[in-house]
């Protein structure tokens, strides 16, 4: 064979491995067994994430100097939900959230009830499983108070946030929410967050309220809260997996 | 013709550890590229800079026709068919380069975290082994001797003419094979988990430390990359270097242990 054979038939085996193997790859992603063994790393990481940190430390807060003048509004940046250009109209003026499911007494809280309840500012870092990162000042309610004012029953371990958007064409089955544990829920950082950098929160970013659950990527801060629902698993609830991305494949632990 | 001498170069806990980092480095690496995608940009500091990253591939008009842009520092280069724009979809690595081959950020991070665990496992492994049977200190730690200046400039000559030890010289490694796997292995592949830990949001409020030492998340994310190149970098040498020094010799010295020697010129004749 002459060097320049061996050469050509050196790339084009070189070319058909590499091809076998990314083909082979691809199918390995689509079947449904190596998915779960793939997973199965996923509760690994948890649990050992879970185990050695602490679930109540706090995420580092930033200097008003660190501010980014420009965070980045990602997901839905509005929303096409007549009700809610309604209340968005309005100024949201007579717009209510609502805390129900398994509590004792469901609320009805208007912005001026979330502005009055204990909270707290925090400047702290969003970040993006994307991979990008803006760090931001959020003012708001703390979950907490507000959970206890509710009281929640004994058998409530979750909360779900159901949301006014929607990222897709489907308004039931592409409306937009998430899902946090008790621990999460009443961490100290946890806000319906109603002001953003000092200014009502802008629609882009969730106005009337989102939700800021630091210490978790940014899909779980869920953005134009409706309606927080106390459960004891959310199985039934759409995809089941707890959240509008966690069905469409990503953690519901957000914590990587 | 002089006889070659087989004898025993790799231990077993060597040459296992070995080909699973190949496989767990190579599937990191192409989900690493997948998961890099999802925002093909970097930056440096805690947070993004969007309008000043240090390096970004993406897709430009050029007289109604797309082609791949990747700037860095600010220079612009056209890569179209590799980086920024490929196989008529805008996406900062070629679909060759990922798992899986098209866009999906959420299976890219499953694989990702699955085989950042083998590599753990496995790295765990080989440096606990390492320490404990003295392979670190006996084989890997260069000698006062061939720190020296003249050992040390002789060995990139010889490098540089492709002429490789033999004889019992073989037998160990040459100075700039330590001076490469070494920081490899205590260095750069344990950074590549340092970096990667520190950019998990939970992983930051239970070890702040850890994050602020890489000088914030965004430079971690940035060290990271980096240092999966230069692994890329490491890669391609060592390959280069096999091929030189005797594929096959070198294979079968990493599969069954065994490395052929030729006997020094005064023992043969």
């Amino acid at each position: 064979m002459s060097d320049l054979n061996r050469r050509g038939w050196l790339r084009a085996a070189g070319l058909g491995l590499s091809g076998l193997w990314l083909s082979a790859c691809d199918r390995v992603n689509e079947s449904p067994a190596a998915t779960a063994v793939l997973s199965s790393a996923e509760g690994l990481t948890r649990r050992v994430q879970r185990l050695a940190t602490d679930r109540k430390a706090l995420a580092r807060e930033f200097s008003p100097a660190d501010i980014s003048p420009d965070f980045r509004a990602n997901g839905s940046t509005s929303v096409a939900d007549a009700d809610y250009l309604q209340h968005q109209a309005n100024g949201f003026a007579d717009w209510k959230l609502v805390v129900d499911g398994l509590v004792e007494r469901p609320l009805a809280l208007s912005l001026a009830d979330l502005r009055s309840a204990p909270g707290r500012s925090q400047i702290t870092r969003h970040d993006c499983v994307e991979g990008w990162s803006s760090i931001g000042k959020w003012t708001g309610a703390s979950l907490g108070p507000i959970l206890d004012r509710a009281g929640l029953k004994p058998n409530a371990r979750y909360l779900v946030f159901h949301c006014a958007d929607t990222l897709g064409p489907d308004p039931v089955r592409d409306g937009y929410y998430e899902s946090i544990d008790l621990i999460d829920a009443y961490h100290p950082q946890t806000l319906l967050a109603y002001a953003m950098n000092e200014e009502p929160l802008p629609v882009k970013h969730g106005a009337p309220v989102r939700l800021r659950v630091e210490r978790q990527l940014g899909y779980k801060h869920a953005k134009y809260v409706m309606r927080i629902e106390a459960v004891e698993s959310f199985d039934q609830i759409r995809g089941g997996k707890g959240g509008f991305w966690e069905d469409r494949g990503y953690e519901w632990y957000a914590g990587i | 013709m002089r006889s070659k001498v087989l004898y025993k170069r790799h231990s077993g806990v060597v040459r296992v550890t070995h080909w699973i980092n190949v496989l767990a480095l190579s599937l990191l690496l192409m989900s690493g590229l997948q998961i890099f995608n999802a925002h093909p940009a970097l930056y440096w500091g805690a947070k993004s800079t969007f309008s000043r990253p240090w390096i970004t591939m993406g897709a430009a008009d050029a007289r109604g026709r797309p082609v791949g842009v990747t700037v860095v520092a600010g220079e612009a280069f056209v890569t179209t068919g590799v980086l920024g724009y490929s196989k008529g979809e805008v996406r900062g690595f070629p679909s060759w380069a990922t798992i899986p081959s098209y866009r999906d950020l959420a299976s890219g991070r499953r694989w990702h975290f699955f085989f950042a665990w083998l590599f753990v496992i496995n790295g765990l492994v080989y440096l606990a082994w390492g320490v404990l049977s003295g392979h670190f200190r006996e084989d890997l730690f260069p000698t006062r001797q061939q720190l020296a200046i003249k050992s040390l400039w002789r060995e990139v000559v010889h490098h540089a003419r492709f002429r490789f030890a033999k004889g019992e010289e073989a037998r160990v490694y040459n100075v700039l094979q330590k001076l490469s796997y070494l920081p490899m292995v205590l260095l750069l592949l344990p950074l590549m988990l340092l970096t990667g830990l520190s950019m998990s949001p939970g992983f930051n409020a239970a070890a702040p430390w850890l994050v602020e030492l890489f000088g914030g998340r965004q430079s971690a994310r940035t060290v990271h990359f980096i240092s999966a190149g230069l692994i890329v970098l490491f890669t391609l040498v060592h390959v280069a270097m096999v091929v030189a020094s005797g594929t096959w010799n070198n294979l079968r010295s990493m599969i069954t242990g065994k490395y052929a020697i030729e006997p020094e010129k005064e023992a043969a004749e």
